[in-house]
């Protein structure tokens, strides 16, 4: 079923820019056309390319923002959140506890 | 004329002319329009439902540029239902990296908030961890379920005793005494999930005990909210229409017994609420064009009615998707479109 309705009427997550969409959506109060439009103007691209997966694999990997499909010195995890939060301007929870844990020091 | 290939509630196929389709489709939104004084669906939107259902093919779809943000109940624990030898992590990057999830959430197999309280200590490292690996948004999700509060599982005496020997005063007392400890369990475990990292919270199939589960979540809600304004909060209901158990509750002044869901997501959003999750359960003798219109009108007026995204429910047995373990991609993907194109979603 979830694949079926990510196939129908998602974005497709990491594939796209359907989590970037997301979490305008959960974490910055936004509908779905102003977080895209968010998202677009962030990225620097139209927000027809959002959804297309050729363009955003392009994109994710110049902007080293974390991909599908993984590969070395490609953003993973953690990683890509630091920079997806930067990118949109939106504070991220574990990104924020990650930094707090790093300046107590080693 | 010709026949239309379409299926009942329950996910039995049926062949039905043109005109029994078109009728279907009318009666369907003037039921919701009935029960919940809002506008039926136009004729236009209704020819609409009427090409998605009279499609030949298999799967239909958005159009190109209509996409939404599919967001998941209990994500991971779908992959454990399915006896799939993964660990949480696991299934989480099964939805991440092949099934295209846009945002993610981790649960555990007793999915609600009164089992989770006791074993939050383990689910915790697992939210750490997952946090380290995952790029989607990850929320932790549960039920309020505040049945579970109730003799003989919990505490208080039951409602469902009660009322029929006539002692409304006892079950109204039952119900508040079972909110104050659902609000506890909720507020403790979103809050210590939030401190392992979480972008958030879902209560998943809110209002399922009626008026007064509804109430406890919506305090919930605001007792997180005060504390992390940041938190995202996404609340899926479990039905169209909040039944009255209790029958005296107020949010805001709103009585709660007796909301649709363009009424439901208003007290919602008060109560500081992100994301929001209509639900509209399936009648299963009826067929699938009906109970689509049907739903897709409410769900169309609480969108209207929102400021925040709406992830329409549309699992199984919700929003026009049959009651069925195995859900047919032919009428998922119709009651899939319907709603996101007619009802202008945020989200599923």
């Amino acid at each position: 079923m979830h694949a079926a309705h990510a196939i129908v009427s998602g974005f497709g997550g990491i594939r796209t820019a359907g989590d970037l969409v997301a979490r305008m959506q959960f974490n910055g109060g936004m509908r779905n056309d102003a977080a895209k439009k968010h998202v677009a103007d962030k990225l620097g691209c139209a927000v027809a390319e959002l959804a297309d997966p050729v363009t955003m694999n392009e994109l994710r990997e110049d902007m080293d923002l974390g991909r599908a499909n993984e590969a070395p010195e490609i953003a993973k995890g953690i990683d890509a959140k630091f920079r997806i939060s930067k990118l949109l301007d939106l504070e991220i929870n574990c990104v924020e506890i990650f930094k707090k844990k790093i300046e107590r020091g080693f | 004329m010709g026949k239309i290939q379409t299926r009942l509630g329950d996910g039995f196929m049926v062949e039905m002319t043109e005109a029994e389709v078109r009728q279907d489709l009318e009666d369907g939104t003037n039921d919701a329009a009935d029960r919940a004084s809002v506008p039926p669906l136009t004729q236009d939107e209704l020819d609409h439902l009427y090409d998605i259902y009279a499609s030949p093919y298999k799967v239909v779809s958005v159009e190109r540029g209509k996409e939404v943000c599919l967001s998941y109940d209990s994500a991971n624990t779908k992959i454990k239902r399915a006896q799939i030898s993964t660990s949480k992590i696991q299934s989480l990057q099964v939805l991440e990296r092949a099934l295209g999830a846009d945002s993610l959430e981790l649960a555990h197999i007793d999915y609600s908030f009164k089992p989770v309280k006791p074993i939050v200590t383990f689910e915790k490292p697992i939210m750490e961890q997952a946090v380290l690996l995952t790029i989607p948004p990850l929320l932790y999700g549960a039920m309020p379920n505040m049945a579970l509060y109730s003799q003989p599982d919990g505490p208080s005496p039951n409602p469902a005793d009660l009322l029929p020997k006539g002692k409304i005063k006892e079950a109204r007392e039952s119900q508040e005494q079972s909110m104050e400890y659902l609000i506890a369990d909720i507020v403790h475990v979103g809050e210590e999930m939030y401190k392992s990292g979480s972008d958030g919270l879902n209560l998943d199939t809110t209002a399922s005990a009626g008026d007064a589960e509804f109430l406890a979540s919506l305090k919930a809600v605001e007792i997180l909210k005060k504390k992390y304004p940041k938190m995202a909060i996404q609340m899926g209901m479990a039905a169209e229409f909040v039944l009255g158990m209790h029958g005296e509750l107020y949010y805001d002044g709103v009585r709660l017994a007796g909301l649709y869901p363009h009424e439901q997501v208003k007290v919602a959003m008060k109560a500081g609420v992100d994301v929001f999750g209509p639900a509209v359960n399936i009648v299963t003798q009826e067929s699938l064009p009906w109970n689509v219109a049907r739903s897709a009108t409410w769900i169309k007026a609480c969108s209207e009615a929102s400021d925040i995204p709406v992830h329409a429910c549309l699992g199984m047995g919700v929003g026009g998707v049959p009651l069925n373990l195995t859900p047919p991609i032919d009428a998922l993907s119709r009651a899939s479109k319907a709603h996101v194109e007619i009802c202008k979603l945020d989200g599923l």
